[in-house]
């Protein structure tokens, strides 16, 4: 049999790698290494729904398991690519056998990164990223009266938010002066720890953790000597951002910076490897600096882009990226990339929960974070799609229909 | 349990029980029905588990919320007035014998 496309990891990225390549005419073999026990699943659900009790196992899997045999792809579980012979054009698998391929697509994914301090390590902690985890959670915030989480980003904050749901007291420690910091701008941090603070969400910024033991963190105000403050909980769940799973493209000599770099075709150094998804830093035109994005949309787009050019159709990747994040009753949809603004503009009241934050560099826009105006939203993707002119007058003028810019 | 058939851009049908409570989205997917892709997973966010409702079956629907009617106007193939997001489309009793047609793309 003729190689054909091997996928690294098992996530959304590398599940939609395979589907978009079938649905795009390909007809060789297709083989997906997944370290994982389960068929690809939903990552979203994992701090919302499925926590909550509200979505069962089977409704977080991306498709049903027969869909696998049924397109010709190969799922192999429980199994780890350990190294690339890129002389050979075969990976060799955990189970020993080497594996050919023809085009190989890396979609590594990230790990979490790891709480440094004394006693991180200590049961009563947990971390986010897989549904076994994710189940863990459930399981034992059923039991848990007092829940911490570390870390004030998406994660923690939808993590908080679902604990409030259930009842439990529920204080966030964050290391930077606002939640969501490196994601949206003050104005956003503030109405989301307002909103948090007003469920009954004790949040405390700018805090550094010295130390966990089992039922108990201890933290102080960031870069101060003062004693520290211990608060007890039964469950501390961590969610303080990724790594990058860059290893294995390491090992094999393609070039790295944040991430696996590649080009706008998403190609690796090596013209038959591509990388996807969460672990690959990619060019972005809309961007001024190379990304590395974490998102449903990031890791679909690119599996789409890679699938197309496998198939003879390549085109630079340019998908407007997009975002969001449920927390409590509150819908966050972040569209572009905002990095750099110079210049906030909010279109809507805040006051009646529905507003949008428009970011412009130099009078150009960047970029729309929508809080439950799905609309804006839309339109927000569209506009940046075509790099439509707006002036902070139009975005803050609500009698000017953005559907008409 | 209530009948939902999918009838393909091509014009073929498939019949399939869903479950009450389940989504018509989730029931096609379950099923096979690659035309319905639902990237965001059902949450209203992605316009990829786009469908045509048959006109019998329109007024029995609830009707959209404001984020639904939004999103339909990022599908990929051209909105009609029976456009829905299967994924909004909470299967039951009622809706026993519905019919969605799925479009030529999502994407």
């Amino acid at each position: 049999m003729e190689p054909g496309v091997v996928i690294v990891g098992g996530g959304q990225g590398g599940y939609q790698a395979a589907a978009s390549l079938r649905t795009e005419g390909y007809e060789g073999p297709i083989t997906i290494v997944s370290e994982e026990a389960h068929i690809p699943y939903q990552r979203p659900p994992l701090s919302k729904a499925f926590v909550l009790g509200k979505q069962d196992l089977d409704r977080v899997y991306l498709r049903p398991e027969n869909y696998y045999a049924d397109h010709r792809i190969d799922l192999l579980r429980g199994e780890r690519v350990e190294a690339i012979d890129r002389a050979a054009s075969t990976v060799k698998l955990r189970s020993g056998a080497p594996l050919p391929y023809r085009y190989l697509i890396l979609a590594t994914g990230a790990r979490n990164r790891e709480l440094p301090v004394p006693g991180a390590d200590s049961e009563s902690v947990c971390y986010l990223r897989t549904v076994d985890e994710s189940a863990e959670i459930r399981f034992r915030l059923q039991a848990a009266r007092r829940v911490v989480v570390i870390g004030g980003g998406f994660i923690g904050l939808e993590i908080a938010a679902t604990a409030r749901a259930l009842a439990k007291e529920v204080t966030v420690l964050e290391a930077l002066p606002r939640v969501m910091a490196r994601a949206v701008a003050p104005v956003v941090s503030e109405y989301f720890e307002k909103s948090h603070r007003e469920q009954g969400v004790d949040i405390r910024l700018h805090t550094e953790i010295t130390e966990i033991s089992r039922g108990s963190v201890g933290f102080r105000p960031r870069g101060s000597s003062e004693r520290q403050t211990t608060i007890e909980a039964e469950l501390i769940v961590v969610g303080i951002g990724v790594v990058p799973n860059t290893d294995l493209a390491r090992a094999a000599g393609l070039h790295i910076a944040n991430g696996i770099a590649v080009d706008e075709f998403l190609r690796t150094s090596d013209p038959n490897i591509f990388a996807i998804g969460d672990c690959a830093e990619f060019p972005h035109p809309h961007a001024r600096a190379r990304v590395r994005l974490e998102s449903v949309q990031n890791a679909v787009d690119h599996a789409l882009a890679v699938a197309r050019t496998i198939t003879g159709k390549p085109a630079p990747y340019t998908a407007i990226p997009w975002f969001w994040s449920d927390q409590f009753d509150i819908r966050l949809q972040m569209a572009g990339l905002c990095a750099g603004f110079d210049q906030t503009v909010i279109r809507g009241m805040m006051d009646n929960r529905k507003f949008s934050v428009f970011y412009f560099r130099s009078g150009e826009l960047l970029g729309i974070d929508s809080i439950n105006r799905p609309a804006d939203h839309l339109a927000a993707r569209k506009l940046l799609a075509a790099r439509k002119r707006v002036t902070a007058e139009q975005a803050a003028d609500e009698t000017v229909n953005l559907k008409d810019l | 349990m209530p009948k939902i058939t999918y009838i393909s851009h091509a014009g073929q049908a498939a019949e399939f029980e869903v479950p009450v409570g389940m989504s018509v989205m989730e029931g096609g997917v379950r099923n096979g029905i690659d035309e319905i892709v639902a990237e965001c997973g059902g949450s209203c966010l992605c316009a990829t588990c786009h469908v045509y409702v048959d006109e019998h079956w329109l007024p029995l629907l609830d009707p959209m919320a404001e984020d639904e009617n939004a999103m339909l106007e990022s599908t990929a193939a051209e909105r009609l007035p029976n456009s829905r997001l299967s994924c909004q489309i909470i299967v039951k009793p009622s809706l026993d014998g519905l019919k969605v047609r799925t479009p030529e793309t999502q994407k």
